[in-house]
């Protein structure tokens, strides 16, 4: 006998954990298929929640969620070869519950939220990879999955199957993927004691520390880096765009071991015994890039329709945003006995355009051309901001009125003043 | 034909890690998967299943509730029903415990449906004693067949089983007459892939949980922690081996040289070996 659901979620990550518990928790027959042996065995992330969107699904979730520790403090480092200029925030507001960010394990963290979709009445099925979907002319009326007997039916289907959605692409609702549109990001969990970390961080508690990286440590590439302190572990990671280490060869790992035996990072992971590697792609083209969404029967919601804000390092909480408006929008079409149409789930996109989610996304839409263009963001201004307060720093009997022209001589000589200029204004347009 | 198979949920061996300061094992993130011999004897039950249609296939885990996701694995392979035997009273079972408490589930399980066959793995991968089936056919009066490697044939009507056992130094082929409970090797037979009918019924499953009472537990101070005789008195990680592997460059390709390449390093390293050899030969 063929099953029928109201609606099937392809995929366990935060949009769609968000999108089947909201549909489920409304008494929606909803179906839930992952391709990995559990929830979150698949999935990678620094990883920063960021709480609104999760309490605007599960309110209480601070209550029995794994969280390792609430952030007070975030450093932003730009790194030259042996040196950083950084700037430091931190706050006791942020040691005010109920706290804004956390850090957090994903495999955990994915598990709980699975637990709780599937409290919700959702079924979840793991192990199981979607195949296919099942059109009937241009609707889409289900899935077909790997398995003997694998053809399903709902209402609606809702694609949250991640960045680089075979899926999307194979039922052409999506276009290739662009390596200009992703960077590849690898990241290792490093085990230290409890107390080393909070000594060596300076935290005590649940208190936690990020530390946002660029320059020289991605060689040239556009790209990040971060480290962020969890519980009994650090997370290190990079992450550039897919198209430059195509271009330049370099390989991920090796970007990492560099960037982990940078001086002022190295102290900082002493002592750990790495417990995980892994690598994975995060969709980064940003507004332009987001493809068609809404269709006959189905949607698309998270990375699968690249709602990342590279700039913040946002993307679990667009995920759960997404993947909760993608359910609201289907409750409120069933309610009403309406169609799961085009038309009618245009709904979806109209509600996403009004959030901070497409809001966001606008805002930034020109950076990625920008930092595509202009490389010296990542090579040059890192070399030159590290010097000039070497240059200051140095007490070597020269007067500072001379350091200064040394410096400003040595911007002028690495980038004209135009270019300069340029450059100054295009960050300031870029976040406008 | 009614075949029961005992599972375990265990902890991937394969990726437990050793805390590196309190030398302690870390099981915390540790994926928990069924024991893999426990697939083997699941796998061979299954077989049976098919080729005698109308049989059942039960299995039993005895464990704490987290093993529910061992016996919907089951479940989805094709298993008819399944059983968590789940106590409080159970807990710090060694192997003696535990194979009063699964013997005591299985003459629970006798009244509801006779049992012919029982299937146990060889061994956990997290325990490695091997005495838990045996424990279980001594509990019950029942012929034993250990260290099986595949189920040549069965015959209801005679209540005759014939196996491969591998001993020592080759196989053996041995008769058995039903009812027997048989331990499983590995390697003999894959899992089959769940087809979606049954990954559906396996999300749905009403399982049944027994406690000690359900399960008919009869002298719970044969059970847990107080059950158990089995001390353990010193847990610790093996040092590790200081020998490292080196790569040998060879000029040529050719294996001959090669060989000759390998020959005159293991020679260098142990010198009384060539003199050994050249006595010999
Ligand atoms: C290194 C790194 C660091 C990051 N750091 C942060 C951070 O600090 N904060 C933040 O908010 N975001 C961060 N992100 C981004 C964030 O991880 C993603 O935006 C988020 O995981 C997207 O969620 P999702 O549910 O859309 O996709 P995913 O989490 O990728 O989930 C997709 C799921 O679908 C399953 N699936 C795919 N195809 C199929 C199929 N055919 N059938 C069945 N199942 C399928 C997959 O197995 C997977 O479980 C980071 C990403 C990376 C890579």
């Amino acid at each position: 006998m063929d099953e029928k659901f109201d609606a099937i979620v392809v995929g366990a990550g935060p949009s769609g954990n968000a999108a089947a518990y909201t549909m489920a928790k409304a008494g929606l027959k909803v179906l839930q298929l992952e391709r990995g042996e559990y929830p979150g065995s698949k999935n990678v992330q620094g990883a920063i929640l960021y709480s609104d969107a999760l309490e605007r699904i599960i309110p209480d979730f601070r209550e029995d969620a794994p969280l390792e520790r609430h952030l007070i403090e975030q450093r932003m480092w730009v790194l030259d070869d042996e040196s950083y200029v950084g700037s430091n925030y931190r706050s006791d507001e942020f040691n005010k519950p109920p706290y804004n960010r956390y850090t957090i394990i994903r495999a955990q963290f994915d598990k709980w939220f699975s637990q709780k979709v599937r409290e919700a009445g959702a079924l979840i099925i793991c192990e199981t990879t979607v195949t296919d979907l099942i059109m009937d002319r241009t609707r889409v009326i289900g899935v077909r999955t790997d398995r003997e007997g694998g053809s399903i039916y709902a209402d609606v289907v809702i694609l949250a199957d991640g960045v680089n959605s075979l899926l999307a692409k194979k039922a052409g609702f999506h276009p290739e993927l662009h390596p200009k549109d992703v960077a590849l990001a690898v990241k290792e969990i490093h085990f230290l004691p409890q107390e080393t970390i909070e000594q060596r961080f300076n935290v005590g508690g649940d208190e936690g520390v990020v530390i946002e990286m660029a320059g020289k440590i991605t060689q040239g590439m556009v790209g990040t880096g971060f480290l962020y302190t969890n519980k009994e572990s650090l997370t290190i990671g990079v992450g550039c765009m897919l198209s430059d280490f195509k271009q330049q060869g370099t390989s991920p790992y090796a970007l990492l071991e560099q960037m982990k035996s940078h001086p002022s990072i190295k102290p900082l992971l002493a002592g750990g015994e790495m417990k995980e590697y892994t690598a994975h792609l995060i969709p980064e083209g940003g507004y332009n890039a987001v493809p068609q969404i809404y269709g006959e029967g189905w949607l698309i919601v998270g990375d699968s329709g690249m709602f990342v804000n590279a700039v913040h390092r946002e993307g679990s909480n667009l995920a759960m945003t997404t993947g909760r408006v993608a359910g609201e929008t289907v409750i409120e079409l069933a309610a009403r006995k309406k169609p799961m149409s085009a038309a009618n789930l245009a709904l979806y996109r109209k509600t996403l355009d009004d959030s901070f989610v497409m809001k966001d996304l606008k805002k930034y839409r020109n950076m990625p051309e920008i930092l595509h263009g202009n490389h010296q963001f990542f090579t040059t201004y890192p070399e030159l901001v590290n010097r000039a307060m070497h240059t200051m720093l140095t007490v070597d009997g020269i007067d500072k009125k001379t350091k200064e022209r040394e410096v400003r001589q040595d911007f002028r000589k690495k980038r004209s003043l135009f270019g300069l200029m340029g450059d100054a204004f295009k960050m300031w347009r870029a976040f406008e | 034909m009614h075949i029961v198979v005992c599972i375990k949920q265990v902890p991937d061996s394969a990726q437990i890690r050793v805390h590196p300061v309190t030398n302690t094992i870390m099981r915390q993130g540790v994926p928990a998967i069924v024991n893999p011999y426990d697939l083997y004897s699941l796998e061979e039950a299954l077989r049976l299943k098919d080729q005698f249609p109308g049989s059942r296939v039960t299995v039993l885990s005895m464990g704490p509730p987290q093993a529910e996701t061992a016996l919907r694995k089951a479940i989805s392979f094709g298993a008819d029903e399944a059983i968590l035997v789940t106590d409080r009273a159970f807990a710090g079972s060694d192997t003696l415990a535990t194979s009063y408490a699964l013997a005591s589930a299985i003459r629970q399980i006798q009244q509801d449906m006779p049992v012919d066959l029982v299937f146990a793995g060889k061994q956990t991968i997290d325990g490695d004693t091997a005495q838990v089936g045996p424990g279980i056919a001594k509990r019950l009066d029942m012929r034993l067949l250990t260290y099986v490697s595949r189920v040549d044939s069965l015959d209801l009507e005679r209540r005759e089983i014939v196996v491969q056992r591998r001993s020592e130094g080759g196989v053996q082929v041995l008769k058995s007459r039903l009812p027997v409970l048989i331990t499983m090797l590995e390697g003999t037979n894959e899992m089959r892939f769940a087809t979606m009918p049954n990954m559906f019924r396996a999300a749905r499953y009403p399982l049944k949980v027994w406690d000690k009472d359900a399960a008919g537990i009869e002298d719970v101070s044969k059970t847990g922690l107080k059950g158990s005789p089995t001390i353990v008195s010193k847990v610790f990680a093996p040092t590790p081996k200081t020998v490292k592997a080196e790569i040998i460059d060879t000029e040529s390709n050719n294996p001959k040289d090669i060989a000759v390449t390998l020959l005159a390093k293991l020679f260098t390293r142990h010198p009384n070996l060539q003199a050994e050899i050249g006595k010999r030969s």
